[in-house]
């Protein structure tokens, strides 16, 4: 699904940050990735989810060069790609349920055909009583659970978490651990980035170790 | 391809939790909010550069109409002069002349203008109570030419002169002429500033849409994360710029056509004054044609038109900058 060869990363003329990544992510896999700070994990994401294109090196992914992809492509990619990110990015003037739905309304799908889907959704991380609330008014941790809602609700074939359990209580980083396990199960690929060792320690998966830009893999 | 195509179980099991949807629809928000675009300048602006387009080409729609009328006019007559001569009657001298223009093919009427009445077309320069037996005062035959037929002015020149050699005929061809290059230095004239006035709508239109994707910008990246192409990002931006583009637009040519509507009335209360009767003279009686308001409400869609694909244009541009 994805493939990674030599794939080095700098910022400008700034140093090198990623250095010679060389692996595989295969589908229905499961993995944390991991490392500490200002270690590069969320450039990796970056990468992973092509917004960022690597200074060396090749990144394969669903089996495109991504190199050789342009705009619309990119975006046709990103269609199969979930992502939660540290900052959340939910639309202020939205609703919890609209931002959830977001995704569907991209692929140009009638209300009605989804609208059970992002309920169900909404109950099931909690926010069902939040679903008409705006993004302004919810706190950290409905925010993060609004924005892994999103992600998860087209059922991408590979879902890339940055910290998804940083803003909430241990109860409902469980839950949500449980909620990637799921959506895992149904056979999306799963790359969750974090360094919360409590949560890592919940699920034996794969682990990606990030350390001075070079990734050590424990299987 | 998404699996959401496919037809998988629920993401999640609620079991008793399972709520009871409501049946009814939700009303979305747009995904680009319409109070995030400082709609309220560019609809003033738009309707200005609407309005000025709407004046300048209805201005220039009066002018070539009321020109194509003189021309007209002018066009469907020809003026004989007799000069007098010493030792000839130009009573006698206008009569022949008259009767030799009535004679040719294609003239429907002749008027001979008595030594009255050429007394009264010199009065303007030369003052009232003026005897014309002191001065060498030509005569004048105003002849009609039949409408749509062409008469045959070398024939006619020849007639005249035999009746009488001091006669000579003036079809206007140097007044139509001038006419001619009148009109068409106005219609240059609107041609320019229309397009002046769409070049700085663009400007505007582009700067408007510049500022809307700044303003934006949480927004588009959010949309590419969930996947949007540039197309579905640029075509939610492109409604409220249409929008906006056709508020302008009606506003700014339904108030030109206003003003045209009421030309008339603003005619009548400067009518007596030289100014007045200058533009009486120039633009006849001020009123625009049904088509020419027609044509009014198709400039103001172009403007429109071209808003929205001035818009898209720096749209595509931006989105470009924006990962």
């Amino acid at each position: 699904m994805v493939r990674f060869e030599n794939v080095g990363l700098r910022y400008g003329l700034g140093p090198e940050i990623l250095r010679d990544l060389s692996f595989l992510i295969p589908a229905h896999s499961f993995q944390f990735l991991t490392g500490p700070s200002g270690a590069g994990k969320t450039s990796l994401l970056k990468l992973l989810f092509l917004s960022l294109r690597p200074t060396r090196g090749l990144v394969n992914l669903f089996g495109h060069d991504v190199s050789l992809l342009g705009k619309e492509q990119v975006a046709d990619l990103r269609k199969r790609i979930g992502i939660v990110l540290q900052d959340f990015r939910l639309l202020d003037h939205m609703t919890t349920y609209e931002n959830v739905a977001l995704p569907f309304r991209v692929m140009g799908k009638d209300e009605s055909s989804y609208r059970k889907e992002v309920i169900d959704l909404l109950k099931w991380v909690g926010l069902g009583e939040r679903m008409d609330a705006l993004p302004p008014i919810l706190s950290g941790g409905e925010k993060q659970r609004a924005a892994i809602a999103r992600a998860v609700i087209s059922r991408p074939q590979l879902l890339l978490a940055d910290e998804p359990t940083g803003n909430v209580d241990p109860t409902l980083g469980r839950r949500l651990l449980r909620l990637f396990i799921e959506l895992n199960k149904s056979g999306t690929a799963v790359v969750i980035a974090t360094h919360d060792m409590t949560l890592m320690d919940q699920y034996d998966a794969r682990r990606l170790v990030l350390h001075q830009g070079r990734l050590h893999i424990y299987e | 391809m998404s699996r959401t195509d496919q037809h998988l179980g629920p993401l999640v099991d609620l079991g008793r939790e399972r709520p009871q949807v409501p049946a009814r629809a939700r009303n979305m928000s747009p995904i680009v909010p319409r109070g995030s675009i400082s709609g309220s300048a560019l609809v003033a602006v738009v309707a200005i550069m609407t309005f000025l387009a709407s004046i300048t080409t209805g201005t220039v729609l009066l002018v070539s109409a009321s020109a194509a009328e003189w021309q007209s006019e002018v066009a469907s007559e020809i003026t004989v002069q007799v000069r007098p001569s010493p030792g000839r009657d130009l009573d006698k001298d206008s009569a022949a002349v008259a009767d030799a223009v009535r004679a040719q093919p294609g003239i429907v009427e002749v008027r001979p203008f008595s030594k009255e009445e050429s007394a009264k077309l010199l009065e303007p320069w030369l003052g009232s109570g003026l005897s014309l037996d002191d001065l060498p005062v030509p005569r004048v035959l105003l002849a009609r030419v039949q409408p749509g037929s062409t008469i045959d002015l070398e024939a006619l020149r020849r007639r005249v002169t035999q009746a009488t050699p001091t006669a000579s005929v003036d079809d206007h061809r140097a007044w139509i002429e001038r006419m001619r290059s009148m009109t068409g230095a106005t219609v240059v004239a609107g041609i320019g500033i229309l397009a002046l006035v769409i070049i700085a709508t663009i400007i505007s239109v582009s700067f408007a849409t510049r500022g809307a994707m700044a303003a934006n910008r949480p927004i588009v990246e959010v949309l590419h994360f969930v996947g949007a192409g540039d197309r579905f990002i640029a075509n939610r931006f492109l409604r409220h710029f249409l929008r906006l583009g056709l508020e302008g637009g009606v506003i700014g040519g339904g108030i030109a056509m206003l003003v045209f509507g009421f030309s008339e009335s603003i005619a009548n209360w400067f009518s007596g004054t030289p100014v007045g009767d200058q533009f009486a003279a120039l633009l006849g009686t001020f009123s625009l044609r049904p088509s020419g308001y027609l044509i009014l409400a198709a400039q103001a869609v172009v403007i429109a038109a071209i808003t929205a694909w001035a818009s898209r244009r720096t749209l595509f541009a931006t989105l470009n900058d924006i990962e």
